[in-house]
C-alpha cells in the first residue's frame, strides 16, 4: 500500500516533466533566432546561416560520438587532441604520398582512410583501457588527451604542419564547397545525425548503452556484453572524430598544437545542452545536434552585434550549459 | 488490546487514532500505539500492512492526515527531516543511512562534531565514540573506516551514533534482516542492555520467533488497520501469524502436482565450486519445483549465479538436458534455456528510469529485431501480453518503473524472464517485500508454470513460501549443501535443523569427505 501511493502521485508532474524535456532546447533555440533576427538583418541570410552550420558541424559530428559514450555512463575528454593528431597524421601521410601516388584525389582518399582508422585505433585503445583495464573513462581519456596532444606538438615539431599546396587545392572543395548550395560538412553533419537517431532509437545497440549508462549491473544480468557495447562506444566516437577531421583538414590545411583545443568541452557541452544525462541512461542525437547548433548562434550572434563584447562567447556558453543543467534537475525532482 | 501488565512505566510516546493517507489512497486507519520507558514494542504485520508508514510517523518523518501524537503526555507536533531526533526519538533505517568512507568516530559525530576553537577536537571525539563503543561491549576501533565493518558492527555504529543522541525512543525498521543468528543474537543483548537504561526500543520484524523472544508486546497491523496489541506472553508464533495474514495460511498455496517419478533430470549439478559456494551437487527434474532454503549470505544466490555463467566457476559439471554445458557468459545460458531471476529488483533487475517496454524486451531484444532495427509494435505486443499473463498494473507504459509498486516490479521482472521462453527459471526470493496478494498471485504463477512442464529452482528466505510451494528442498549452510528433504520432511524445524548446522546430511558427509 505503501509502495503504490507515488503511482498516483506521479501522474500530473510526470505530464509536465516530459514536456518542458524535449521542448526545453528546442525553445532556447527558437529565442536565440528570434534574437538574432532583431539584432541584425544579416542574420538570416543564406551565406550567415551555412557559415555557422558548417562551422558547428566538426563539434556536431563528435558531439554525436559523444553522446553515445556518455549514454552509455562513459567519457571521452580525449577527442580534441585526438583530432589533433588525426589532422597531422593525414596531413604527413599526403605529404608522403605524393611521390609515389602524384597529385590527385587518389592521395586524398587515402589520407581520408588513414585519419578514420587511426580514429579507429585511438578509440580502440581508449575502450580497452577503460573495459579491459578497468580504469575509469574519466581517468584514461586524460592521459590520453595530453598523450595526443604531446604527440601532434612533437610530430609537428613545436611548429605547424602544412599540407602539399597542390593537394590543398585538389582537397579545399570538400570544405568549401557542397550539393546545390548546402556545404560537404552540412550535409555530413546531417546524415551522420539521421544515422545516430536511428541508432540511438531503433537499434539493440542504442538501448544497450543507455541500459548501461542507466545501470551496468542491470546490463549484465540482462545477458548484454556490458564491456563490448561500452568498447563499441569509444571505437564509434574515434571513427567519428576521423570523419569530423577529414572535413576540417581542408578548411586550413594545416595542422599544429592548437588545433582541436577545448573541442572535447564544447562537445560534452553540446550533449548536455541537449538532453542527455551526464551520468547516463538517457540520451538523444537530436537534442545533440540542437545542442551543438545553440553554442554555434552564440558565437554567432555576439559578433554580429556591437553591444556585448564578442570575447565573452565563453562566459555566455557557461551560463547556458549550466542553466541547461539546473533545469534538468529541476525537472527531476518536480 | 490495552496495554500490557507489568509496565507501570508511564507512556513516553503514544499515537492517538492515527490516520495517513498518500494522495487519495489511504494507508493507515484511526491507529492507536502506545510505548514506555524500558518496554520492546514489535510491530508486526505483512508488506503494505502500514508498519513503515506507522514508525515513520512516529519519529516526525511523515504527518499524520489526522490523530495527534503525544510526548511525555503532552501532545505534540514532530519536527519533519528527522529533526524529532533532538527531542531524543531516533529512526535506523532498514537501508543503513552511514557514509561508508567516514571513520567510525566521524559517523556517530557527523552533523554535531564537536569543536574546539572553531577546529574539529578529534581526540575527544574519539574518546567519546571509544566509551560508547565501549558502553555496548562493541570492539570496534573508532578509526576504522565503516566500509571496513560488517553489517552487524554497522548497525552497532548506528545504535552508538543513536545513543550518542541520548535517544529515549529507539525505532528500529527490520534490524535483524541482514544480520546471521550469531549477529542477531548480539544485537538482541544490547537491545537488553538499552532498555535496561530506560530505552524504550520499537522494532519491526518478520521473524516471529525474534518478536517473541525479545519484545514484551507486539501490535500486529493489516491492511493499515489496527488488528491488536497484545502481551507476547499470551501469543503463539501461530496466533500471531494468523492475525497477521486473516486467514488461513495454507490457502495462500496453490495445491502441489508431484511431478512424475520417472520425469527426465533436466538439469544436474556436480560438485559446484565457485565463489562463496563449496562442491554443492544437486539435480532438478522436468516439472519440479526445488526449493532452496538456507539463512541470508549462505551461498544460494551465488549457486544461481555460477550455474548461469554471471559469476566464475572454478570447479564443478553442470548437465543440461543430459549433455554437458559451461556457460561463460549469461547469454548463453539464456540461450540454452535456463533464466536466472534476481533478488534485487533495483539494483539488478529492472532500469528504474525507464518505462515498461525496455526493461521488458532488454533480455530478449534480438527477437524484436526488424531487418536489424528495433520493430516497435513486437515489442509492444509483448508487453501487452506480459500485462495481461502477469496482471502488471500501470497507469501507462512510460511511467518509469522505479515509480511502480514492489508487487508490479516484480511482476514485470518476472514477465522479463519469461520472454526468453525458459525451460529452466532460477527464481531468486521471488516475493520479496511486496504485499500478500501480490505474493498469492506469483505463487499461482510458479505452480503453473511447473504443471506445464517447466522447472522451477526457488531460493527463498520465507521458510513458509519454500514449504509451500517445494517438491524437494535444498538446504545451504555456509557455502555448503546442509541436506536435502523430499515430502514430510519438509517442515520448518528440520529446514531450520539443517540451516543452522544442527544437523548434517551423511551423504554430504560421504561427498566432502
Amino acid at each position: 500500500m505503501t509502495a503504490s501511493a507515488p503511482d498516483t502521485a506521479a501522474k500530473p508532474a510526470r505530464a509536465f516533466r516530459v514536456d518542458l524535456k524535449t521542448v526545453g532546447p528546442l525553445l532556447a533555440l527558437a529565442l536565440l533566432v528570434l534574437l538574432g533576427i532583431s539584432l541584425n538583418e544579416n542574420f538570416m541570410s543564406y551565406s550567415n546561416l551555412t557559415n555557422v552550420l558548417a562551422r558547428s558541424s566538426f563539434i556536431g559530428i563528435i558531439a554525436i560520438g559523444a553522446t553515445f559514450v556518455i549514454t552509455a555512463g562513459g567519457l571521452d575528454l580525449s577527442v580534441g587532441s585526438m583530432a589533433a593528431v588525426i589532422a597531422g597524421v593525414m596531413i604527413m601521410v599526403m605529404n608522403w604520398l605524393i611521390p609515389t601516388m602524384g597529385i590527385g584525389w587518389s592521395v586524398v582518399l587515402a589520407g581520408m582512410a588513414a585519419g578514420i582508422l587511426l580514429g579507429g585505433v585511438a578509440g580502440v585503445f581508449n575502450g580497452l583501457m577503460i573495459t579491459r583495464g578497468r580504469i575509469e573513462a574519466f581517468i584514461v581519456t586524460l592521459g590520453t588527451m595530453g598523450i595526443f596532444r604531446s604527440l601532434v606538438t612533437f610530430l609537428a615539431n613545436g611548429g605547424t604542419l602544412s599540407l602539399n599546396f597542390e593537394v590543398a587545392d585538389v582537397y579545399r572543395p570538400v570544405y568549401y564547397d557542397g550539393l546545390l548550395g548546402v556545404p560537404w560538412p552540412i550535409i555530413v553533419f546531417a546524415l551522420v545525425a539521421i544515422g545516430g537517431e536511428i541508432v540511438m532509437r531503433y537499434t539493440a545497440f542504442g538501448r544497450y548503452c543507455a541500459a548501461i549508462g542507466s545501470n551496468e549491473q542491470v546490463a549484465r544480468y540482462s545477458s548484454i556484453n556490458v564491456d563490448n557495447v561500452r568498447l563499441l562506444t569509444y571505437i564509434l566516437q574515434g571513427v567519428l572524430v576521423g570523419v569530423a577531421v577529414l572535413l576540417y583538414v581542408p578548411r586550413l590545411g594545416s595542422a599544429s598544437s592548437t588545433t582541436g583545443v577545448l573541442w572535447e568541452l564544447e562537445a560534452i557541452a553540446g550533449v548536455i545542452i541537449g538532453g542527455t544525462t551526464l551520468k547516463g541512461g538517457y540520451g538523444r542525437i537530436w537534442g545533440t545536434v540542437v545542442g551543438v547548433v545553440i553554442l554555434g548562434l552564440i558565437g554567432n550572434i555576439l559578433n554580429l552585434q556591437s553591444l556585448i563584447s564578442p570575447y565573452l562567447n565563453g562566459a555566455f556558453q557557461g551560463v547556458i550549459i549550466i542553466l541547461a543543467v539546473l533545469l534538468q534537475r529541476g525537472r527531476r525532482t518536480s | 488490546m490495552s496495554s500490557a501488565e507489568g509496565t507501570p512505566a508511564p507512556i513516553i510516546l503514544s499515537a492517538n487514532r492515527i490516520s495517513k493517507s498518500f494522495g487519495e489512497i489511504p494507508v493507515l486507519f484511526s491507529v492507536d500505539f502506545d510505548i514506555c520507558p524500558g518496554e520492546v514494542h514489535a510491530i508486526i504485520g505483512e508488506n503494505g500492512a502500514g508498519k513503515s508508514t506507522l514508525i515513520k510517523i512516529l519519529s516526525g518523518i511523515e504527518q499524520p492526515t489526522s490523530g495527534s501524537i503525544s510526548y511525555d503526555g503532552q501532545t505534540v507536533v514532530l519536527p519533519p527531516n528527522g529533526a524529532a531526533e533532538a527531542m531524543g526519538i531516533v529512526l535506523i533505517h532498514q537501508e543503513q543511512n552511514l557514509a561508508e568512507h567516514l571513520t567510525v568516530s566521524e559517523s556517530i559525530f557527523l552533523g554535531r562534531e564537536i569543536k574546539r576553537f572553531g577546529f574539529l577536537d578529534l581526540r575527544q571525539m574519539r574518546a567519546r565514540a571509544r566509551a560508547f563503543m565501549e558502553m555496548l561491549h562493541v570492539h570496534v576501533d573508532p578509526d576504522a573506516r565503516i566500509n571496513t565493518l560488517s553489517v552487524a558492527d554497522k548497525q552497532m555504529v548506528e545504535i552508538a551514533k543513536a545513543i550518542s543522541r541520548d535517544a529515549r525512543v529507539l525505532i528500529m525498521d527490520e534490524p535483524t534482516a541482514v544480520l546471521s543468528v550469531a549477529e542477531t543474537q548480539t544485537l538482541f543483548e544490547q537491545i537488553r542492555r538499552l532498555t535496561a537504561r530506560g530505552v524504550a526500543v520499537i522494532f519491526i520484524s518478520h521473524k516471529l520467533d525474534e518478536i517473541m523472544e525479545l519484545a514484551n508486546r507486539v501490535t500486529v497491523l493489516r491492511d493499515g488497520q489496527l488488528i491488536a496489541t497484545v502481551g507476547t506472553e499470551a501469543l503463539t508464533p501461530d496466533s500471531i501469524a494468523q492475525m497477521m495474514v486473516g486467514r488461513e495460511l495454507s490457502n495462500l498455496y496453490p495445491p502441489k502436482h508431484e511431478p512424475d517419478v520417472d520425469a527426465p533430470v533436466v538439469l544436474a549439478v556436480h560438485n559446484l565450486v565457485a565463489k562463496g559456494v563449496r562442491d554443492i551437487s544437486f539435480d532438478l527434474r522436468k516439472g519440479e519445483i526445488l526449493g532452496f532454503a538456507g539463512l541470508i549470505g549462505s551461498g544460494r544466490t551465488a549457486v544461481a549465479e555460477a550455474v548461469v555463467g554471471l559469476n566464475h566457476r572454478s570447479g564443478g559439471d553442470i548437465t543440461l538436458n543430459g549433455k554437458p554445458a559451461h556457460f561463460a557468459r549469461v547469454a548463453q545460458s539464456v540461450d540454452a534455456g535456463l533464466a536466472y531471476m534476481t533478488k534485487d529488483r533495483k539494483g539488478k533487475g529492472l532500469l528504474l528510469n525507464m518505462g515498461l517496454r525496455p526493461n521488458l524486451t532488454l533480455l530478449t531484444l534480438n527477437k524484436h529485431l526488424k531487418f536489424g532495427f528495433l520493430d516497435g509494435s513486437s515489442e509492444a505486443r509483448a508487453l501487452e501480453r506480459a500485462v495481461r499473463r502477469f496482471d502488471i498494473r500501470a497507469r501507462d507504459a512510460a511511467v518509469a518503473v522505479g515509480r511502480l509498486s514492489g508487487g508490479n516490479q516484480q511482476k514485470l521482472m518476472l514477465g522479463k524472464t519469461m520472454e526468453s521462453e525458459p525451460d529452466i527459471i532460477i527464481m531468486d526470493e521471488p516475493t520479496r517485500g511486496i504485499d500478500v496478494g501480490t505474493k498469492q498471485q506469483i505463487y499461482h504463477i510458479i505452480a503453473a508454470l511447473a504443471a506445464e512442464g517447466k522447472s522451477i529452482i526457488l531460493i527463498s528466505s520465507e521458510m513458509q513460501e519454500v514449504i509451500g510451494l517445494s517438491h524437494r528442498v535444498v538446504v545451504m549452510r555456509e557455502g555448503r549443501l546442509a541436506g536435502v528433504l523430499e515430502g514430510a520432511e519438509i517442515t520448518e524445524s528440520e529446514i531450520m535443523r539443517y540451516a543452522a548446522g544442527i544437523k548434517q546430511s551423511e551423504h554430504h558427509d560421504r561427498i566432502s569427505a
